[in-house]
């Protein structure tokens, strides 16, 4: 690693202050993607300012048909909160099945989704569940909030302090993880909303997480795997790695909505068990 | 540098130390404690797995600063009074290891997770053997292991 100052940043206010006047530092929440970037030499901030402890990125929260969980709120918590469980069960699945324990103790949802990983599991849930992500300047929508792999429409000092859910009638959520990394080969949420059923692509996309629009209309007349089993995702808005090609990613994605459908639908398919965790 | 402050094996330690000293580094090099393991660079062997406030995390991949005022366990705080921990002794029973080298993350890890399920079925033992990797033994004696941890918990 570079040498860097790390500052515990007392209020939001001060971290807001500190990240806005330097461009080259960096917020630190959980660090399970900021730290092995580091160590990689992958980045060189000058400052990590830390602002995983801030009373004001923490608690979650049911009411009025909202879901409110704070930026600084461990994948280990949402998965094992009673209030997430019972709001949005799929968010919490989804949040059981990120990494490993080690990286669930200590990775956010708030870092998860201001790093917009290509192949991470919440930016999915934010864009189904067409939830708002409120940073201490304004409330983003999440049809705005994703611009592609690793790209936001956070600004500089801006900081993700909590995202609102609204309360969909039914989700699920089913991916296919990398075999060592429990990265999204492909995931695949649906949510049955009060603006109709989204479905939300993550691990799979050529420029991040995104919409699939076929499968929105396929199933806006009846949640069913019949329905996603008609259906092809174009190759070419796929991406491809070492670990996949595009065409084999678009299959992935379509196997993916197909059993979250069928997971809807109450039809639980081969797989289903083990994709659940 | 960065002052900090906190218990380690229920001893507290107060230390000046460059801002991005890695909570593992810390450990073996300052405090010599060489029982956490570094097996990879790159965050995923989980060799290094200790606890910090009772949550089983990877110390490779947290600064020793965000740990300050925290409680730290590593692999040489876990037996009491001369007595192993059940982890400890399941795993020396069941000799779920080849070479060693992932232990004491493993031994952590298992340590939190029977914790968690007092009675883990096998699937959530392999599941919450995730974050870490072992290249010698197959993994079957590991989980045999952890079962017999969480039994000798029990007694």
């Amino acid at each position: 690693m570079y040498a860097f100052q790390y500052h515990k940043a007392k209020s939001l206010n001060e971290a807001g202050d500190i990240l806005g006047k330097d461009e080259e530092a960096r917020p630190l929440s959980g660090g399970m993607t900021l730290i092995p970037t580091l160590k990689q030499r992958l980045a060189q901030p000058t400052q990590l300012v830390d602002i995983a402890g801030l009373a004001e990125l923490a608690g979650v929260e049911n009411k009025n048909g909202v879901l409110t969980i704070g930026a600084a709120t461990r994948h280990a918590d949402v998965a094992a909160s009673k209030v997430v469980q019972q709001a949005i069960p799929a968010l919490a699945c989804l949040a059981a099945g990120i990494g490993d324990p080690q990286v669930r103790n200590r990775g956010t949802l708030g870092g998860s989704v201001a790093n917009n990983d290509p192949a991470a599991d919440y930016p999915s849930a934010v864009l189904a569940l067409n939830a708002k992500v409120i940073t201490n300047r304004r409330e983003i929508a999440a049809d705005d909030y994703f611009q592609g792999m690793f790209t936001t429409a956070l600004e500089p000092g801006e900081l993700i302090v909590r995202i609102a859910f609204p309360l969909p009638k039914a989700a699920a959520y089913c991916k296919f993880p990398h075999p060592a990394s429990g990265y999204a080969m492909a995931g695949v949420f649906i949510a049955d909303t009060a603006q109709g059923v989204r479905v939300a692509v993550t691990g799979a996309g050529a420029s991040g997480v995104f919409r699939w629009a076929e499968a929105e209309k396929a199933l806006a007349k009846g949640i069913s795997a019949a329905a996603i089993e008609k259906l092809t995702l174009a190759a070419d808005d796929c991406n491809e790695d070492i670990h996949g090609t595009r065409e084999y990613r678009a299959q992935l994605v379509k196997v993916m909505a197909t059993r979250a459908a069928a997971a809807l639908s109450g039809k639980k398919l081969h797989g289903q068990d083990h994709i659940e965790g | 540098m960065a002052k900090i402050t906190l218990k380690v094996n229920g001893e507290q330690h107060s230390a000046e130390v460059e801002d991005r000293t890695l909570l593992a580094n810390f450990l073996r090099d300052e405090l010599k404690l060489t029982g956490t393991h570094v097996g990879c660079d790159t965050s995923q062997c989980g060799a290094c797995t200790v606890h910090v406030d009772g949550r089983a995390v990877k110390s490779c991949t947290m600064l020793v600063a965000q740990a300050e005022g925290c409680e730290v366990v590593t692999i040489e705080g876990l037996a009491k009074n001369g007595r192993l921990h059940p982890a400890q002794a399941a795993f020396t029973e069941c000799h779920a290891l080849q070479c060693g080298f992932c232990t004491p993350g493993m031994i952590m890890t298992t340590a939190a997770l029977i914790k968690d399920h007092p009675q883990p079925t096998d699937e959530q033992i392999v599941y919450g053997l995730e974050g870490n990797l072992c290249r010698c033994t197959g993994y079957l004696n590991i989980v045999k292991a952890v079962k017999r941890a969480a039994e000798l918990q029990g007694k």
